[in-house]
């Protein structure tokens, strides 16, 4: 039997997964993820954790707590970072993520925690992978048609995001090889921007269904993730500074996106209760939306605790303002002449 | 030009120096109090830290008192201070002010940055860079001296026989030091206030607690941010050292000094990667702290502090192994002085019976 790598189904699955899956599928390995979150893994993730860490934090502790007695190998990355920009890397508590977890869960199995620093050097994701591979004792031409394969997996991926498909579905298709179906909601009148970080936005335990309340409330979302790539990079000139997080960049990016690109009716800024990037982040988008054509923006708080009537009256109330404040703005142009 | 920036323990008697040696009148900002707290908390995110608020606090009374330019550094991250500057600056236009924040980050980040702003700083002065050399080693002699004296403070207090002396004449010496201008003075400045704290009548029979303190720079150097948590320990008896202080933290980044690699290295089994802000050295001095007989470590940090939680889940299994007693203290606007003495003559009464039983061969 082949041995079983596990891969905890949260944080940066959301955008790395199809590589990494791609990528130990074909060097003869079975992956395994976390179950999709549930108030188990959460507790269990409460449990674990230092209790001031962050929501997504004590949930990725949860889904390596879950995970860790079905699989030989935990593969635990430590990104440190993407690309080169700046400064750029994650949130320390990401540098540091193995660490915690090793320090703090006990009975883990074998761990990769390899070092995800593209920005350093040429051909940095070839030497990645190269260094993953030995870890695993493999060598040679395999571990390179692996990386070629995944990487071309891991580019249909994003550019299926870009085209609107939802990342579970985008997800089947990159484990799968499959086409997806172009998901429509034509009745949609309001167009909101759902921007935040892929674990939230995506997680639909966490973020309480937050997608299907939206297209029940004849919603449109629009995501980070769906803006073509060369735009959201374009928008790097309105920066006095970049911030040092890749999530937050590209966040703050997609909200001057749908500021002045792509005009929205609303922002909406999902956040995790405890994060530190976003108290920064969360300020800057309330006074770029605020500075920019006065768009409606909202602030959605989410910890373990969040309910799911709480969030389903904050969103409502939202949409019934943009939906009056359209209606007031007709009024006015229509009594004009 | 009215130019301010913000407090960090006794550092702006030497900024204080040196604004206006460089043509600008310089402007002190109250010392932070409840008032700075209010302001600055109503005007920050929630969830920023309390060094973010303070400094908020901070500008927006300065501002109060007329100030047109405010000065302060910056960073490269991954911790969130190395943006605060940009932030602040925005909420302050926010706020209706066009007060200027100037933002020195590390001249590695931007030579011609660095450079552009120091010059602005100095041609509104009508100053010269011959000046600021000239200007630059008294000032610096300035923040040694008071680094040492402080330093000197602590040590002397856990023995001093009348309680709260040392800290009377440690204010007394601030004052001292405050008149010292040149060179020459400010050497004899210090000289007299190392006199003056030796006077303190001692009592060397005491075998006071070692406690070392760990964290984030800004709550471990102002004494407002940690409740004074130092001048606490001395006064209960016990001797502490801190990890950082200001000059050090400059040879440190200047690369004139090398102690951090050893606490880097110290930490290295435990977290190999650096995570911004002082979180690694958090690690490695408590691991130091405890190869050099300290009897508990106690880490500060800022509610919410990114590396100091990542730091704080380790500590917890680096105390296991080292058999070394950790407190931590998150601080935020809502910390209490008597809550925080409270927990500290905890630790301390624990700290006591451990090297008691120590003592009589009960524990390891």
């Amino acid at each position: 039997m082949s041995q079983r790598i596990g891969f905890p189904s949260t944080l940066f699955y959301f955008i790395y997964y199809p590589f990494w899956h791609s990528f130990f599928k074909s060097l003869g390995y079975e992956v395994v993820t976390s179950l999709p979150t549930t108030k188990y893994s959460l507790d269990l993730g409460v449990k674990e954790a230092v209790n001031d860490a962050c929501l997504p934090i004590k949930l990725y502790h949860g889904h390596v707590a879950e995970l860790k007695d079905k699989v030989d190998i935990l593969f635990l990355p430590r990104m440190v970072s993407v690309r080169k920009l700046d400064a750029e890397t994650f949130c320390p508590k990401f540098l540091g993520l193995p660490d915690m977890i090793r320090n703090s869960i006990e009975d883990l199995p074998k761990i990769i925690d390899e070092k995800v620093d593209l920005a350093k050097g040429y051909f940095s994701q070839w030497r990645l992978c190269r260094r993953v591979a030995e870890q695993l004792g493999k060598k040679g031409w395999q571990v390179y048609s692996a990386y070629s394969q995944a990487k071309k997996v891991q580019e249909n991926y994003i550019a299926n995001l870009a085209a609107g498909i939802s990342p579970l579905a985008a997800m089947e298709n990159a484990v799968t090889g499959k086409t997806a179906v172009l998901p429509g909601n034509s009745q949609a009148d309001i167009d909101l921007a759902i921007l935040g970080y892929p674990y939230l936005i995506y997680d639909s335990f966490i973020n309480v269904d937050l997608f299907e309340k939206l297209a029940q409330m004849g919603v449109r979302p629009w995501t980070v993730e769906m803006i073509p790539p060369d735009r959201l990079e374009a928008q790097g000139r309105n920066f006095i500074k970049h911030l040092f997080w890749h999530f937050s960049n590209r966040t703050m990016r997609a909200t001057y996106y749908y500021l002045k690109e792509k005009k929205v009716d609303g922002i909406v800024h999902v956040t995790a209760f405890g994060c530190g990037p976003d108290a920064m982040v969360d300020k800057l988008m309330e006074l770029e939306a605020k500075n920019t054509g006065r768009v409606p923006y909202l602030t959605l708080s989410l910890d373990e605790h969040t309910g799911e009537a709480g969030v389903l009256t904050r969103i409502e109330a939202f949409v019934d303002m943009l939906r009056l404040r359209r209606r007031d703005n007709e009024s006015i142009i229509s009594s004009n002449g | 030009m009215k130019v301010s920036f913000p407090v960090m323990g006794n550092s702006y008697i030497a900024f204080k120096q040196l604004l206006a040696e460089i043509g600008h009148e310089p402007l002190v900002p109250p010392m932070p109090s409840a008032r700075t707290m209010t302001l600055g908390t109503a005007y920050s995110p929630e969830f920023a830290c309390i060094p973010f608020k303070i400094l908020m606090g901070t500008y927006l009374e300065a501002i109060e008192k007329g100030a047109e330019l405010i000065v302060s550094s910056g960073g490269h991250g991954p911790c969130r201070a190395g943006y605060y500057g940009i932030l602040h600056q925005k909420i302050i236009n926010e706020l209706g002010y066009n007060t200027k924040v100037i933002i020195f980050d590390s001249i590695n980040m931007g030579f011609k940055d660095f450079t552009g702003k120091l010059n602005y700083l100095l041609n509104s002065g009508k100053s010269s860079w011959w000046k600021l050399i000239k200007v630059y080693r008294a000032v610096w002699d300035k923040l040694i001296a008071l680094d040492e004296i402080e330093i000197l403070s602590h040590q002397i207090r856990p023995y001093e026989i009348e309680k709260g002396i040392t800290s009377k004449l440690y204010d007394k010496c601030l004052d001292i030091m405050d008149q010292a201008k040149t060179r020459q003075q400010i050497s004899e400045a210090k000289e007299a206030c190392f006199q003056l704290l030796n006077k303190i009548p001692q009592d060397f029979g005491r075998n006071p607690l070692k406690i070392g303190i760990v964290g984030e720079i800004y709550v471990q150097i102002e004494p407002f941010a940690n409740l004074d948590i130092q001048a606490t320990l001395g006064e209960m008896g016990v001797f502490t050292k801190r990890g950082i202080h200001l000059t050090e933290w400059w040879r440190e980044t200047t690369r004139q000094s090398h102690n951090e690699e050893r606490a880097i290295k110290a930490a290295k089994p435990y977290l190999d990667q650096m995570i911004g802000g002082h979180g690694i050295l958090s690690v490695g001095e408590t691991i130091l702290h405890s190869k050099n007989g300290y009897d508990g470590v106690i880490q500060l940090a800022p509610f919410s502090c990114i590396p100091e939680i990542v730091a704080k889940g380790i500590l917890t299994q680096v105390s296991r192994d080292h058999s070394i007693p950790v407190l931590t203290v998150f601080l935020d606007e809502q910390t209490g002085k008597a809550g925080l003495q409270t927990r500290l003559e905890a630790f301390v009464d624990l700290l006591y019976q451990r090297r008691q039983k120590r003592l009589e061969g009960a524990v390891s």
